[in-house]
Order: C-alpha cells, then structure tokens, then sequence
C-alpha cells in the first residue's frame, strides 16, 4: 500500500519538525510552514515520513493511503 | 407511484416574477396563487429523482450537482438535518438577501421539500440580520408542520461566515470559522449527523422543479447547465441590482441591462472570489461556466462588477485584498501570513513605495499560497490577486516606476 502525507493546516503552527526529518518530500515556506509533496511515498521513504509524522508536537501530519498526486 | 396533477408554471422570470414593484415581501397567499400548491404527495425518491432528472447544480458559487448532495447524506444510521445558506458574505453578492426579503416562501418551500427528500425533520435557515426580520416574518405566515422543524440562525456579516463547514460549525454553537475535512458536512455536521447544506437560490429553484418537474427547469438553459440563476451587478452600471438570466445566456445582454458607464476597464466576474476580465475578453461571452472558462474567469457567486476607465485597478486590488486578508479565519499560516504579505506589496504598490521588490516575488508568493489552506479562501484572494496582474498590467508598470496613478481617487469596490 502506497502512502503519502498530509497536513491539517489549522493544527499547524509551523514548528518546522517535519521539514528536518523529511526534507525529501516536505520544504518549509518563508514563514516557516510546510509545504508537502503529497505524491505517493515509495517504501524506501516511508520509515522517514512515519517518524516525521511522530514528531509533530501538534499531530498535524497523518499518512493517508495514497490518491492521486497532489501538493498540499 | 402517486398521482400528481401537473401545476401549470407562470410566466418568467421564475424566481423575480414573484417580487412585488413596491418592493414589499409576497405574501404567503400570492406565492400559492402565483405558483400553485406547495406539492405536498411527492414521496422522498420521488422528490429526488426530479432533482436529479434537472440537473440542478449549486447556485451558491460551488456548482456541485443538487441531486448528488441530497442523496450523499441518506444511508447513515442519523437521520440528516438540511442547512439552507443565506449567509451570503461576499459584499458584493445580494441575491439571496434579495430573495429572503422579497420571496422567501420560495426559500422556505425548497426547504421544507429538502427535509422531505432525505427524511430529515429539521430545517435550519441561516442568513444575516440585514433580512432575519423579514425571513422571520414569512415563517410565521405559515400554517404549522408536523412534519419539520424550521428554526433560523443569525450568521455574522464575515467574509467566510457561508463556507460551509464554518456555517456548520456556528451552528453548532462555534465561532463559524471553517473546519479541516473530512468530515464533510454530508458525513457529519450539525449535532453531528449528515448534514445537507444548500444555498437559498437552489431551494427556490429545488421549490419549483417539484411543482413543474424537471423537464420544465430544463426547458431553460443548457444541457449542461440548465435552469435560470440570479446575478448581482454593480458598480459603474445605471442600474445596478439582481437580475435573473438563464444559464448560457448572452452575458453582453445582461450587462445591456445594467447599463454600464460609456468606458469600463474591467469586470470583476464572481465577487471577491472570482477574477477580473477585461471588457473585450468578455465579447460573445455567455452566463455559463463553460464559455467563461476560456476566458480566465467562472460565474461563481454569480457577482458582477463594473470597473470605470477612471479607476486604478491596483488600487482597487490592493483594497479588496487586505479586506480579504483581514477576513481570514487566522487558523492556517499560509492563508494569515501569505494574504497579509500579498496586500502589503500590493498597498507599497498603490503608493509606489520604492522599496516594493518586483512583481516575480508577489507571483511566487501567490503560487506557494495557493491549496495551502483548511478552506479555499486563500486560493480565492490568490486567484483574484493573479487575475488583476494579468488584466492591470499597464497600471502595476505605472506603479512599479512610481509614474501617476491612473485612477482619480475614487474608491469603487465596497469594504465592509
């Protein structure tokens, strides 16, 4: 099953966590927000999405089953 | 399946041809006289099955197909609840206002039929104080229903405040502020059941596609986009106000209508949601989502706008974005952050600040914005902002080398 990432944009506060652990697929915005690559995660990947998930001190990131490409 | 007489339909306008010249509310007794018995036998497939057969889409700026949403909230084990939206916050957008004023049985018939194409018992109506009265006024002239509960809800007069789940939220006794989905309302919304959200002008046309049937509503428009819809038109126009056209219907026509001043820079298409379109963008163009969308531009709220040749549209831009920016919920960093940074460059702009930095940085900005909110008011604000250096880029040139403003100082677009 592919998975991909995706953020609750109210939750957010842009402690920036997520960007560190998984720069592959998450940059942060001037203001210090993520900016996700909501394309499906290769399982290579998927250990530094979940631990990017787990690290956030609001819980705004979830791993969902993967759709169609998006960013968000 | 019951027998239903057919109702005979009045002459158009369907929906304005019930407003009085006087401009006083129609009375319960002149909305039967005028169209026929409020249809009472039609079971719940039955009443669905009409709305699905018109094809009736959304009138509130979304478009999404009626028929789909009644049946989305039906399967769960809570019986849904239906939310009729007359919040209306767009400033520029008086068409629903118009009709809880002036013909809210219309309203209030689609309302109640709703309830009765879901099995729900409850009907909320929710619009601002500026027409609770007389929204208050006709329920009252109705004869009492054991079949469903109407109640209103005050909204406040906030950009957002009919955004769906914001709409939701408030009447849950929230602060109306919009929520990250899922759930959808359909899923889960008020009291936490299914939840069927309707603008008022689709349950006036949902009144009367159950008395006169789908074939009739479809008698009007395009196949894709059948019915007739309101549209608001202001600005440099002599007469300004809500009209009703049919959907595909020659958009020259309607601004004829209006009467526009002698030399428009621009329309605003959609209110402060939409995009600006340059005057000869717009020749040949229809009232229908699909010609408008060659032309950089979608009905949306369906507000329309005149820009005079006498006003700057950076200025203008500039005004409506910090309003918009001011109007944000302030829940998502992109949306509070990125909208405040878009109208400061915009404002350095109008006063040709020395240090605005060029135009690339406000279109990357834009871009990066863009989808990274809980709601789309951010891509609302973007796109509009987008859209004005598209059509205005003569007069951001002139700002942006600090060369006179074209516009003379007159404020044109309405900031709450």
């Amino acid at each position: 099953m592919n998975v991909a990432i995706r953020v609750n944009p109210i939750l957010c506060d842009g402690h920036g966590l997520c960007a560190e652990l998984f720069p592959e697929r998450i940059s942060l915005d001037e203001w210090g927000y993520p900016i996700i690559d909501g394309d499906p995660i290769s399982p290579g990947l998927e250990g530094h999405a979940r631990r990017a998930v787990d690290a956030c001190p609001v819980v705004a990131l979830r791993l969902e089953r993967a759709r169609a490409t998006s960013r968000v | 399946m019951s027998v239903v007489e057919p109702i005979a339909p009045p002459a158009p306008p369907r929906l304005l041809g019930g407003v009085r010249p006087d401009g006083r509310q129609t009375s319960l007794r002149a909305h039967l006289a005028r169209y026929g018995p409020f249809p009472d036998d039609l079971r719940a497939d039955e009443l669905r099955a009409r709305i699905v057969q018109s094809g009736l889409a959304g009138r509130g700026g979304a478009g999404f197909p009626t028929g789909t949403k009644l049946e989305s909230v039906l399967g769960g084990r809570r019986r849904p609840v239906v939310v009729a939206n007359g919040a209306e916050g767009e400033p520029v957008s008086s068409k629903d206002k118009a009709l809880l004023a002036y013909v809210p049985h219309l309203v209030i018939d689609g309302a109640v039929l709703a309830t009765r194409a879901v099995g729900a018992r409850r009907a909320i109506v929710a619009t601002t104080s500026v027409v609770m009265g007389q929204l208050e006024h006709a329920l009252a002239e109705r004869p009492p229903d054991s079949r469903v509960d109407i109640s209103t809800v005050v909204v406040p007069e906030r950009f957002i405040a009919g955004e769906e789940t914001a709409l939701v939220q408030f009447a849950n006794g929230g602060p109306g502020l919009p929520t990250y989905t899922p759930p959808r309302p359909f899923e889960r919304g008020v009291d936490g059941v299914p939840t069927l959200v309707l603008n008022v002008e689709t349950l006036a046309h949902l009144a009367l596609i159950e008395r006169y049937g789908p074939e009739w509503f479809r008698s009007a428009g395009t196949t894709s986009e059948p019915g007739t819809a309101l549209v608001t038109v202001s600005g440099a126009v002599s007469v300004p106000g809500v009209y009703e056209v049919e959907l595909g219907s020659s958009f020259s026509e309607l601004i004829a209508q209006a009467t526009p001043d002698d030399a428009i820079r621009a329309y605003l298409v959609g209110g402060y949601f939409g995009t600006w379109v340059e005057p000869r963008s717009l020749e040949g163009a229809l009232v229908s989502n699909a010609d408008l969308a060659h032309r950089g531009a979608a009905l949306g709220a369906r507000a329309l706008v005149a820009l005079p040749a006498g006003a700057c549209g950076v200025v203008e831009t500039a005004r409506i974005l910090r309003y918009l920016a001011d109007e944000s919920a302030r829940q998502c960093g992109p949306c509070v952050h990125g909208l405040a940074a878009v109208a400061e460059t915009l404002e350095q702009l109008v006063r040709r600040d020395r240090r605005t930095p060029e135009l690339g940085v406000l279109r990357r900005r834009l871009a990066q914005i863009n989808g990274r909110g809980a709601c789309r008011h951010p891509d609302g604000a973007v796109a509009l902002a987008a859209s004005a250096l598209r059509v205005f880029a003569d007069e951001f040139d002139r700002h942006l080398h600090g060369r006179r403003c074209t516009g003379r100082g007159r404020a044109i677009m309405p900031i709450p």
